[in-house]
This record gives C-alpha cells, sequence and structure tokens, in this order.
C-alpha cells in the first residue's frame, strides 16, 4: 500500500536526529512493548509479514508519533485482526489503569489465520530457475498494490541492473494477507542514483533487494 | 480498527494490552523481563564489534565472512531473530556501504541489537536513499570526493552489516583492544571508527 511508512525519497522530515548512543529502551514502557510486539504474531496466528503491514495500517498522524507507539498498535491491530482482543477493550482497560471506574466489554472470539508453513523462519528453496541473472537490466514494475508490499515507490518504473541473487524466500505480498508463503526469487537490484532522482542527483549507488514478481525485462 | 479512535498515551496503551494478554496467559511477566533483559545486556553491538575485530586480525576470518555472513557471524554464536541470511559488506579507501530500511527499520539484530532512534527516524530513512553525502555530512563524516557511496535498502530479509576499515595507528592492538573501537554507527555505515 501507498502508506506513510513508505518514506524513501521524501523531503519533508528536516535534520536526522543526532547519533546518540542512548540504551534500546528509553523508558520501561518500551521495553514492554518491544515483547508484545515481538510475540504478535505467535500470539495472533500471524507472521512477522502480517506485523509489518499492520504497522504500515497505523494511521500517519499515529505513526509519526514515534517507533514503539506504531509498533505498539500495529500488535494491537495483528491481535485485532485475529479476535484475540478488541480495540474497545484496550481503551477500557486503560481507562480503568488510569484510575476511571468505566466497564470493560467482553473478549472476542479468537478468529486466527490458519495458513500452512513451510517451516520456521522466511527462506525457501525453490525448484524453478530465476528469470533474471547477475548483470541484467531490469525495470521495476509500476504495481500500487493496496496491501503489503516491499516495492518501494521510488524504485517503480526505474531501470536498474541485477547485482545478486538472494536466497528465495516467502513472498510478503502474499504471506502477510495469509494467502500462501507463495516463495519468490529475490534480488539485489543495483541503481544509479540519477536514474532515481534526476540528473542533479548526488552521485552514488542503490542497492535495494526486489522480488521477482516486482520486476520485467528491461527493453 | 484502531484509527477511528482518540489517541492513547503509548505507555497506558501498552499497560493496558499486556494487562489484558496476562489475563488470557498470553504473556507473562518473566518472559517479558527474559527478552528485556537479553535486548539491553546480551544482545548489542559489542556482537558485531566482535565480528570487526576478528575480521581486522584474522584473514581467514575475513574471507569467511565476506563469503558468508551468516556462518561466520554464526560461529562466533552470534544468531537469532532478524539474522536469517546476513551479508557483509566491506568498506574501503574507494567505497562506502551505508544501510538503511526504508520501509519499517530492519535491522541485524543478533550482530547490532535493536536500531537506534535515529535508525527509524523518518529523516533518516528518507533522505539516505536520496542524498546519502549530504546525510552523512550532517551526522559528521565528510567523504572525500573519490570515495563511491552505496546505499543498502534492506527491503527483503537480508540484512546487512558494514566491515568499517581498520583505522590507521592499530597495528599493535589485541582483538579485544580493536572490539572496544567498534562503534554501531560505523557498523551501520554512518561513521568511521577512530582511534581515541
Amino acid at each position: 500500500m501507498d502508506g506513510i511508512h513508505d518514506v524513501g525519497g521524501m523531503q519533508c522530515f528536516g535534520q536526522v536526529p543526532p547519533l546518540t548512543a542512548a540504551p534500546p529502551f528509553a523508558e520501561p514502557w518500551e521495553g514492554k512493548a518491544f515483547v508484545i510486539g515481538a510475540l504478535a504474531a505467535r500470539i495472533s496466528g500471524g507472521n512477522l509479514h502480517a506485523f509489518r503491514h499492520a504497522i504500515e495500517r497505523v494511521p500517519p498522524q499515529e505513526y509519526l508519533v514515534g517507533y514503539w507507539n506504531r509498533w505498539t498498535i500495529g500488535a494491537q491491530t495483528m491481535m485485532e485482526d485475529s479476535g484475540i482482543v478488541t480495540d474497545e477493550e484496550v481503551r477500557a482497560r486503560a481507562a480503568r489503569l488510569a484510575g476511571r471506574d468505566v466497564p470493560e466489554p467482553p473478549p472476542p472470539t479468537p478468529h486466527k489465520p490458519q495458513m500452512p508453513s513451510g517451516g520456521a523462519g522466511n527462506l525457501r528453496p525453490l525448484e524453478s530457475p530465476p528469470a533474471f541473472a547477475v548483470g541484467d537490466r531490469v525495470r521495476v514494475s509500476d504495481l500500487h498494490p493496496a496491501g503489503h508490499t516491499r516495492l518501494p515507490r521510488y524504485v517503480r518504473c526505474r531501470t536498474g541492473t541485477v547485482a545478486a541473487l538472494q536466497p528465495s524466500a516467502v513472498f510478503p505480498d502474499t504471506a502477510a494477507h495469509f494467502v500462501g508463503e507463495n516463495p519468490q526469487h529475490c534480488y539485489t537490484v543495483d541503481f544509479d542514483s540519477r536514474e532515481l532522482w534526476g540528473p542533479a542527483a548526488e552521485p552514488f549507488r542503490l542497492s535495494i533487494e526486489l522480488f521477482e514478481p516486482y520486476l520485467e525485462p528491461a527493453t | 480498527m484502531t484509527s477511528a479512535s482518540e489517541p492513547l498515551d503509548p505507555a497506558l496503551r501498552v499497560e493496558a494490552l499486556a494487562s489484558l494478554l496476562t489475563e488470557r496467559g498470553l504473556i507473562d511477566e518473566a518472559t517479558i523481563e527474559t527478552f528485556v533483559k537479553t535486548y539491553e545486556q546480551s544482545v548489542g553491538p559489542m556482537n558485531g564489534a566482535k565480528v570487526v575485530a576478528k575480521a581486522w586480525t584474522d584473514p581467514e576470518y575475513r574471507a569467511r565472512l565476506l563469503a558468508d555472513g551468516t556462518a561466520a557471524i554464526g560461529e562466533l554464536g552470534f544468531k537469532g531473530p532478524q539474522g536469517e541470511h546476513i551479508v557483509v559488506l566491506e568498506n574501503t579507501p574507494t567505497r562506502h556501504h551505508v544501510v538503511v530500511c526504508t520501509l519499517c527499520s530492519c535491522y541485524p539484530w543478533p550482530v547490532l541489537g535493536l536500531p537506534p532512534a535515529w535508525y527509524k527516524d523518518p529523516a533518516y530513512r528518507s533522505r539516505v536513499v536520496r542524498e546519502p553525502r549530504q546525510v552523512l555530512r550532517e551526522f559528521g563524516l565528510d567523504l572525500d570526493d573519490g570515495v563511491e557511496i552505496q546505499v543498502h535498502d534492506s527491503s527483503s530479509e537480508v540484512r546487512y552489516m558494514v566491515l568499517p576499515e581498520r583505522p590507521a595507528g592499530t597495528e599493535h592492538y589485541s582483538e579485544a583492544e580493536l572490539a572496544a573501537l567498534v562503534t554501531r554507527d560505523a557498523m551501520v555505515g554512518v561513521a568511521e571508527v577512530a582511534v581515541p
């Protein structure tokens, strides 16, 4: 989906923050948020891709509040999708924790997704040969799926060169929606910065992993 | 849908979720503590620093690390979530690698721990794929014009770690002394390793 998470190349976020050597969790609630998110896929019967997609669906104004906020809302969304909790319950419990005597709604009935898994992790060997080889020129397709994708906007319709074949892996675009692992070949594709950002761009090379369904031969 | 309602204080939302999940037997205090302690104490950039120091002092290890990062890193016992396939990128006097995840904040947890705030910030994620030299300059790293910059956007399950250049004047350092010099920022590619 073309959401707020797909920030590559946007020009509205100002200076980069300082390189501070802060601990992983600035406050105790952040550590707890981390664990809830890390376990959310297991608790909800989902997967890593569904979790990423849940974070992508966090409304922009909430997304930009901060990392652990969007992480927590994403975890909650994935659990709502599986009938583990409801937003009404979370809000009622929050109100009670804050000292307000509000009634709590009943818990939902769990309905976890059932998608067959090819095993642990995301790497999956493929019998079918890859469509592209190192050195091939490829064009990124003009795809704008409504659901999850790992194809950022800034490389769509751009032409690059296959630099490496990476291990074939679960296809995030289908796994996030529980319609199948659908493993795909995955390539590192190199782009000249001027292909991405025009002739006045800083000269550099951009490398990114792209799954085979995102690519077509460059003509 | 969560979106329709008023914003909820993030810390309070976490407490409410933790409370409901605990009641349902889906999470418990001991698990939370174990996870937090693990990423506060044992999984962090000190792991990656050991990998770098070993690569600097052992040419055969360096060759293995560049050929198969996951396996060579595994030799030191570093594996786990977000480390399924790690590729190590070697910085040289003519090429500088820098790593980002524009779509979320993918990061090689087994060697670097959880990502720092700046790595997760939309400013870094949006700009480093468009004007990396300027971003590095803002971070305090002014690269010579002759150094080619290569930016890696971690969009799949491949994770990247940068093998920084060994600083001059460290020829007599032990592996442990070298590891103490290596910073998280250098292993993402936004800094160089300096001698104090």
